[in-house]
């Protein structure tokens, strides 16, 4: 009776069991998880890479369809990242099941850790998904697969944190759609997925620097084309930065149970 | 050991409510308990300090002597946890609650297998394994809460309120397999509003109101506390007015419904025999109160007249 596994083990299960719960529900219901992205970034190609991008010629020294490729990627993997851990963990709340992992032993780090794991399977799936649908529309050859493959999963990562600690803070159903429309939207817009930041005058390039996304756009964008409006160490690092105070902050609210414990 | 032992147990919510105003417990392990109160008395505030839902503002709880401050992992992997509401995932299908529980528990996948198909057929939900949840009745929402804080095997089972809202035949057969697992060893702690449940299961109980522990004993010596008890006796014929019978408080209910008050110095049997001296005779009788009940109304009652 009560024999459980080593603590390794024990934790490598947990985390194991919250990540496959995590992917079965986002792919039951992949019509509102996986293919709205699809959509959305098909009619982006028809309409600004096909239709308008023609007329706009090259940007940063490539057809504006394939500059634009690369931040309409991020955009998908940082949007599905974020509401897939504030929708689920806030769901949790809102259902109570949360309480079936806070009666075990399973440790803040690593409800934390399947939870963001959740995130970035589905933020790395759509992102695989609007890569093909990429394909569609223009030939894609990726400078470094190791910068792209890193930005992508740090990027996931780190949106995966914030829809964590937006699912915390949330206390209605209203209160998990506030950030990604008033704060997530105009950030990825602004963060020169459809422009470059050297076409703005120079108070509003300076501006731009203090985004975030506009890093993260950035250094993908360098993996898959080589260029960059930002220096890759600094876009690393302010990834980086970013994630551990979001990481450190998270864990902090779940040791003291804010908003799921009274 | 001890199974559970809590000392000084206060919590005080953030809009200044006291809910718990230092209640000291101590369950013996293989101890079948109950924890009664009236609504707002402080049960399920203790009940969520116990297993981790709810954070206390002071006081200590050990679970077979380990402090749920210092060694949260091994208290929480000893408790299984059925609660008041139901809190589950309505879109999973059955199985899967129980095989995720035993996954946040660190059992292996094919273990988690195993243990969810023997705690689902023991509680007959097997058949209904690939249902989800949101379709069962609330009887089969409550055995799958047992099932599930079952899946880890835990050696104390906390129940809050596992029968609400159960019909008699689901209440009777989850009963029995109670009794089962407390046979097997399985200390047990429930918080009930059926007094009948908790005479019927729990050789301790404790009484709780207004966040203290108003009393704390076997049930069969809390009872035989009891000063007065109330039978309803049928009668043979009909009767055309009360008959004097000393020592015995009567009451009609109607010509051949008799309510009489015994006190502990008088017997059963002398009931009888000055019954019988009137000439009065009796077709059947029944507690008019059950006596856990009327124990519980009475501290309840005395609580009451002694709050400001």
């Amino acid at each position: 009776m009560s024999r459980l596994p080593p603590r390794w083990n024990r934790y490598r299960v947990t985390f194991a069991t919250l990540v496959s719960k995590e992917v079965t529900r986002f792919s039951r219901i992949w019509v509102q998880t996986v293919l709205p992205s699809a959509i959305t970034t098909m009619l982006y190609f028809v309409i600004f890479g096909r239709l308008i991008g023609e007329r706009i010629g090259p940007m940063g020294g490539f057809a504006y369809i394939d500059f634009i490729v690369p931040g309409l990627v991020l955009m998908a993997v940082i949007t599905n990242s974020y509401s897939n851990v504030v929708s689920s963990f806030y769901s949790s709340k809102f259902s109570r099941f949360i309480e079936e992992l806070l009666v075990s032993p399973a440790p803040s780090w690593v409800i934390l850790a399947g939870y963001v794991a959740g995130g970035v399977a589905r933020g790395l799936t759509v992102g695989v998904v609007v890569i093909l649908v990429a394909l569609l529309f223009t030939d894609l050859s990726v400078h470094s697969y190791l910068v792209t493959t890193l930005v992508l999963v740090l990027t996931s990562v780190l949106f995966a944190l914030g829809g964590f600690i937006n699912a915390i803070y949330a206390r209605s159903f209203d209160d998990i759609s506030i950030v990604p429309t008033f704060v997530l939207t105009p950030l990825t817009y602004l963060g020169g997925v459809f422009y470059s930041i050297e076409l703005l005058p120079p108070f509003w390039q300076s501006l731009s620097l203090a985004n975030p996304v506009l890093y993260m756009v950035n250094a993908f964008r360098y993996g898959i084309l080589g260029v960059s409006d930002i220096p890759m160490a600094l876009a690393f690092a302010i990834i980086v930065l970013f994630i551990a105070v979001l990481g450190f902050f998270s864990l902090y609210l779940l040791d003291r149970g804010v908003g799921i414990k009274t | 050991m001890p199974a559970l032992v809590a000392r000084q147990l206060r919590k005080t919510y953030k809009n200044g409510y006291e809910a718990l105003k230092g209640v000291d417990l101590s369950v013996e392990e293989g101890d079948f308990f109950a924890l009664l109160g009236p609504n707002g008395a402080g049960k399920s505030t203790l009940i969520g300090i116990l297993t981790s839902l709810i954070n206390k503002t002071s006081g200590s709880v050990e679970v077979f002597g380990h402090d749920l401050d210092r060694e949260p992992e091994t208290v929480k992997s000893l408790l299984g946890v059925v609660p008041q509401e139901f809190n589950f995932n309505l879109f999973l299908p059955v199985e899967e609650v129980v095989i995720n529980q035993a996954g946040y528990f660190g059992i292996p996948r094919r273990e988690a297998r195993e243990r969810a198909e023997y705690y689902l057929r023991k509680l007959e939900l097997w058949d209904r394994r690939r249902s989800e949840m949101r379709l069962l009745s609330g009887g089969l929402k409550r055995r799958l809460m047992i099932a599930r804080a079952l899946v880890h095997r835990p050696r104390m089972l906390i129940l809050d309120e596992p029968t609400a809202g159960v019909d008699i035949e689901i209440r009777r057969a989850m009963w029995d397999y109670l009794r089962e697992l407390n046979a097997g060893g399985t200390t047990i702690i429930l918080t009930t509003h059926y007094l009948e449940e908790a005479e019927s299961l729990c050789r301790n109980i404790a009484i709780i109101s207004r966040g203290s522990i108003e009393a704390v004993g076997e049930t069969a010596d809390l009872l035989s506390a009891l000063d007065t008890e109330t039978f309803v006796l049928n009668l043979k014929g009909r009767i055309a007015q009360l008959p004097e019978l000393g020592g015995f408080v009567l009451e009609s209910i109607d010509d051949s419904t008799l309510e009489v008050q015994i006190n502990r110095e008088h017997t059963i049997n002398g009931l009888f025999d000055a019954l019988s001296r009137n000439g009065i005779e009796v077709i059947s009788m029944r507690n008019k109160q059950n006596r856990l009940e009327k124990l519980f109304l009475d501290m309840v009652d005395q609580e009451r007249g002694r709050a400001p």
